[in-house]
């Protein structure tokens, strides 16, 4: 049986590990690959590295990172942070990346998925989208710029009063696109995966955001890999026994080794969820 | 590198379609000189061919035939030399795939190479830790148990990410079974020739032993 998978995430500014809440408080960490071995030692089933600096300068820098990882690391690991275009893609790919996440250049050009997954196939390509809550009643500023014009008729089927609207740069900067829509389209032009963050409770540790995990996990199908939120084993059960999820992404709970990734796992396994121990 | 027999070492294919740092160095872990080339001759010296692979299964074609190397792969199995193909590598060898139905693949086993189903409980692509279902017993090969999968637990958990699984026409070829919505080949196995859907080099312990289980075959 396909397991559920636990993916410490690393969020990676000038070669360390940093934790910040809400996006912003950046703590130091460590070395990524003293960080990833440690995770890979404790049975994470995948890594997930976030460049958060992701400057022109930095390009070289975290291919070499990458490099390094994928010869010490012996776990699927996905890069994502700042990647542009096909030839940024191809680099951490041919770096020994194992999936590549995009997500400001995916809503800026839209095309890129369907290119990327084209090249280098589906299972590649994660669509990474930072959601937050936006009350319907408030005006969003923008319209959904012509993808999915019917996302106020779904939306009050489903009784809810506010949406989820896609952030990018980082979480600065608001698109007017609802995630549920742009998540559909991301798995139409050949995404392979969700990451879906909840910027809401990024950092809060109040448990994953459920309702839009389940609003995106049901549009789509393909994987959705859950984040943003962990405190506790019990907030990893309620995103596995509540929505659709297939991964759950966190950081700080492991980092400040609150729980280890193997306590989350037997506690998930106690309650009948699919993991490997 | 003047002291080596070539002939002791394991070509890993490097044909553009994806890295070849993760197994280039899990196969050195384990004990294995490697050659890593995209030449037809330094194929013909080795003894083992390791062919990875991610991405589309015509660029994949596409890029072996530019390099001159269907022929010398090729040769390399009927000549009964090793292969192992991994993921897109494994698909490669049979007949066709759904996902290119115009190309014609290495054909070196029978059968063909299908896309998964989405449904609700099945996202596709299938990405993550699964189990193997080992044949301890394939019927009319030399030995009972399929050489890759020594020492492999029934069980095991090994990592996949595809949207395609590889159908033999052969059931006896398919040497460790998955279930993922329907049951496919996840090891296959044919006298010289190994392909796995997962990737050994990235299933942590399980994937190691099998690796080392190829560098001692």
């Amino acid at each position: 049986m396909l397991t559920k998978r636990i993916i410490p995430c690393l969020d990676i500014k000038d070669s360390r590990v940093v934790k910040g809440v809400k996006f912003l408080q950046l703590k130091d960490a460590g070395d990524p690959v003293e960080v990833a071995r440690a995770y890979d030692a404790e049975g994470a089933d995948e890594l997930v590295f976030l460049d958060i600096t992701a400057s022109y300068e930095n390009r070289k820098t975290l291919t070499d990172l990458v490099e390094r990882i994928a010869v010490n690391i012996f776990t699927p690991f996905t890069v994502g942070g700042g990647i542009r275009d096909i030839e940024d893609i191809r680099g951490l790919l041919n770096a020994g990346a194992d999936k590549i996440s995009i997500n400001t250049a995916a809503v800026s050009k839209p095309e890129l998925i369907r290119q990327a997954a084209g090249k280098f196939g589906s299972q590649c390509i994660v669509v990474a989208i930072d959601a937050k809550r936006v009350e319907m009643t408030r005006p969003v500023g923008r319209e959904d710029v012509g993808r999915g014009t019917s996302h106020e008729r779904r939306t009050t089927n489903d009784e809810r009063r506010y949406k989820w609207e896609v952030f990018i740069h980082g979480g600065r900067t608001p698109t007017g696109l609802d995630a549920v829509l742009w998540a559909k389209d991301a798995a139409r032009l050949g995404a392979g995966e969700i990451l879906l963050t909840s910027m809401d409770y990024d950092g809060t540790k109040d448990g994953y955001d459920i309702e839009l995990t389940k609003a995106v996990s049901r549009a789509v199908n393909i994987p959705v890999i859950a984040s943003g939120g962990a405190g506790n084993p019990e907030h990893f059960y309620q995103v596995f026994s509540r929505t659709k999820a297939t991964a759950a992404l966190a950081a700080s709970i492991f980092h400040y080794q609150e729980y280890s990734i193997k306590q989350v796992k037997e506690y998930l396994l106690g309650k009948g969820i699919p993991v490997r121990l | 590198m003047l002291s080596l027999q070539i002939n002791d070492m394991i070509a890993i294919i490097d044909y553009g379609m994806g890295n070849i740092h993760s197994i280039k160095k899990a196969l050195e872990n384990c004990g294995a000189k490697t050659l890593v080339t995209n030449k037809a001759q330094d194929i013909r010296k080795c003894n083992k061919v390791v062919l990875p692979g991610v991405g589309a299964f015509a660029d994949a074609m596409h890029e072996l035939r530019k390099r001159g190397l269907v022929v010398a792969l090729r040769e390399h199995i009927t000549d009964q030399k090793i292969f192992l193909g991994i993921c897109l590598g494994m698909q490669l060898l049979f007949q066709e795939s759904e996902e290119a139905p115009d190309v014609k693949g290495l054909g070196l086993l029978k059968g063909s190479v299908i896309k998964f189903k989405a449904r609700p409980k099945y996202p596709v692509p299938q990405i993550g830790w699964n189990q193997l279902k080992i044949k301890l017993k394939v019927k009319s090969q030399k030995s009972k148990e399929c050489p890759l999968l020594k020492d492999i637990p029934n069980g095991a958990y090994v990592y996949f990410c595809h949207s395609y699984y590889p159908l033999p026409a052969d059931k006896k070829v398919n040497a460790a079974s998955c279930a993922y919505g329907v049951n496919f080949a996840a090891v296959a196995w044919k006298d010289n020739i190994y392909g796995t859907q997962f990737h050994p080099e990235k299933s942590q312990e399980i994937g190691m032993q099998m690796l080392k289980n190829f560098v001692n075959l």
